[in-house]
């Protein structure tokens, strides 16, 4: 079903590189290929052939106005719009060249992690949090060892290593979403997947946070769906930006932000609307 | 406008009265029926009533050993029968189902919690008692077992469904299956809410009397085994309630004690559950 908006639609090439960066690139390897997304909620059409490739080991974000449908387009990736029955996809998204439509779902979210807008620590222990990843999929070995290793990686290690039985509820805020972020990389996803994940948190808390992001490239793929463009200008390398359903332009976040090529683009960053 | 001022606070006053002194009335029902159980089964209570059998017709004294006994057969059974139905049957209904199975099951649920216990008696009797000639135990707690379902269905959903969505989502993001996301994060979550849901129903079965009378029928002496017709307190109480000797008017009131301090613990401990611990945040 071609959309009659898609016309419109900007065709979407992988950005190569980023142009203000000086030092020599190494060639981006592409981790998820998605290509002619169209998604349904029931008989409303959310996505409009979407097509964007997100870069190994770099953080992409996704920006637009409310309802624009970049949460919808970053809950396809593992596959979470399934839990709404009258949702439908069309198009492919591929991961490591593979479908993910054809594999388990089960197997695909443990590549591909996701974090929440709001923290939702299960109502258990710290440890146990982050160890639940490992006991479900069947982990033997020193459960403990990656639970401290994961909340290394989350910088929470030091705040939480002498309480790790107290209850995750009587963190705070930003503790409870970084505490998230660990239970999400004890897995150790291909590609982490973050649903405004500052929203609820203040300031310092998201300073952590953001900080965290651009440490935890070196381990995995980072998308990010916010809200907050100079959050975007800070921690990504490449930003798409979507507009009712389309993908309006995808290029590195410098060059989006200083030379937008659609004049919708700039109307939305210089903060005409949205 | 004084005087209309004055007219309206009249009113509120009233109002105020009269709203207070039929709460004060609801409760003092309860505080009435407490006090003249305490009284009279307090002053017939004896160690002999948890130890002896009945005595025969004729003699003072005497126990409700029996019906003790057979009242905590009885409870056994319809947990058995109840709280699996009821339980799997609430997280098929809250994590599952589509809209219209789940309104059929939900009303169906809600008529059967409504139908009279003596409804559920005749429907017991005519399916386990007639088919074996044989009043039993099993027939009575099969007949507390049909009541036990609904309202553990009912109040197990609704714990279930006060589960935010969240955390179901956060263990399928981590690849938990469904049935692996419901049995280790959202029953933990709502385990103290399924265990208060439980012993309500529970407590609700204890005192019933109607379904017992044609199911389990009764019994003056122990009754072994699962076959034959038992003693339970419920029944024991109407029996001896409406003979007319005087001890075994106070052997009912005794009876009538235990089990309401049964019934009332069982409570008391249910809110003490739901009450402890951390609560799962609303989102």
């Amino acid at each position: 079903m071609a959309s009659v908006r898609s016309a419109v639609s900007v065709k979407i090439t992988p950005p190569v590189s980023a142009p203000t960066s000086r030092e020599p690139q190494a060639p981006l390897v592409m981790r998820m290929t998605i290509s002619k997304v169209n998604f349904y909620y029931g008989p409303k059409q959310v996505l409009f052939d979407i097509s964007l490739n997100i870069a190994s080991n770099k953080v992409t974000s996704l920006i637009g106005p409310s309802g624009c449908g970049k949460s919808t387009l970053l809950r396809t990736l593992n596959r979470m719009h399934e839990t709404v029955r009258s949702s439908r996809l069309e198009g492919d998204i591929l991961i490591d060249n593979q479908n993910i439509l054809a594999q388990d779902v089960t197997a695909l979210r443990r590549r591909v992690g996701m974090v929440f807008q709001r923290p939702n620590p299960f109502p258990k222990s710290i440890f146990d949090n982050v160890a639940y990843g490992l006991r479900i999929n069947g982990v033997k070995g020193s459960i403990h060892d990656a639970v401290e290793k994961s909340l290394r990686h989350a910088a929470l290690w030091d705040e939480v290593k002498d309480q790790l039985h107290k209850s995750a509820y009587e963190l705070s805020g930003g503790q409870q979403q970084r505490l998230c972020i660990a239970r999400g990389l004890a897995v150790e996803p291909e590609v982490l997947l973050l649903d405004e994940p500052c929203s609820a948190l203040d300031p310092i808390s998201t300073a952590k946070i953001e900080e965290l992001l651009v440490q935890l490239k070196d381990l995995c793929t980072i998308v990010i769906v916010t809200h907050n463009m100079q959050q975007a200008a800070r921690v990504s390398d490449f930003t798409a930006f979507l507009l009712t359903g389309q993908l309006i332009e995808f290029s590195p976040t410098p060059q989006l932000f200083t030379t937008p090529s659609d004049a919708r683009t700039e109307a939305y960053i210089t903060g005409r609307f949205g | 406008m004084s005087s209309r001022l004055r007219w309206r606070k009249l009113v509120s006053h009233f109002m105020l009265t009269m709203t207070g002194l039929c709460a004060l009335v609801a409760v003092s029902v309860l505080f009435f029926i407490l006090g003249y159980l305490v009284y009279h089964g307090g002053t017939s209570i004896s160690w002999n009533f948890f130890t002896k059998l009945p005595a025969p017709v004729g003699e003072t004294g005497g126990g409700m050993a029996n019906a003790i006994v057979g009242s905590a057969k009885l409870l056994l059974l319809a947990c058995l029968l109840g709280v699996p139905i009821g339980f799997f049957g609430a997280i098929y209904l809250a994590e599952f189902s589509g809209g219209t199975v789940a309104f059929v099951v939900r009303y169906a649920a809600d008529l059967l919690n409504g139908v009279p216990s003596i409804v559920i008696g005749i429907f017991a009797y005519s399916l386990v008692v007639l088919p074996f000639k044989h009043f039993s135990t099993a027939a009575g707690g099969f007949a507390l077992g049909l009541m036990m379902i609904p309202i553990t269905l009912r109040s197990t959903e609704e714990f279930l469904r006060a589960v935010p969505r969240a955390l179901r989502e956060g263990a399928m993001a981590l690849g938990a299956s469904q049935w692996k996301t419901i049995a280790t994060v959202v029953v933990p979550a709502a385990y103290r809410g399924i265990l208060t849901a439980i012993l309500l129903a529970f407590a609700r079965v204890a005192g019933e009397t109607a379904p017992l009378l044609f199911t389990a029928l009764g019994n003056r002496f122990w009754s072994p085994g699962w076959a034959q017709p038992t003693a339970s307190l419920p029944v024991m109480i109407f029996t001896y309630a409406i003979a007319p000797y005087d001890d075994w008017h106070r052997q009912a009131w005794a009876a009538g004690l235990v089990l309401l301090a049964l019934i009332l613990i069982v409570n008391i401990i249910a809110r003490m559950i739901l009450s402890r611990g951390t609560t799962v945040p609303r989102t």
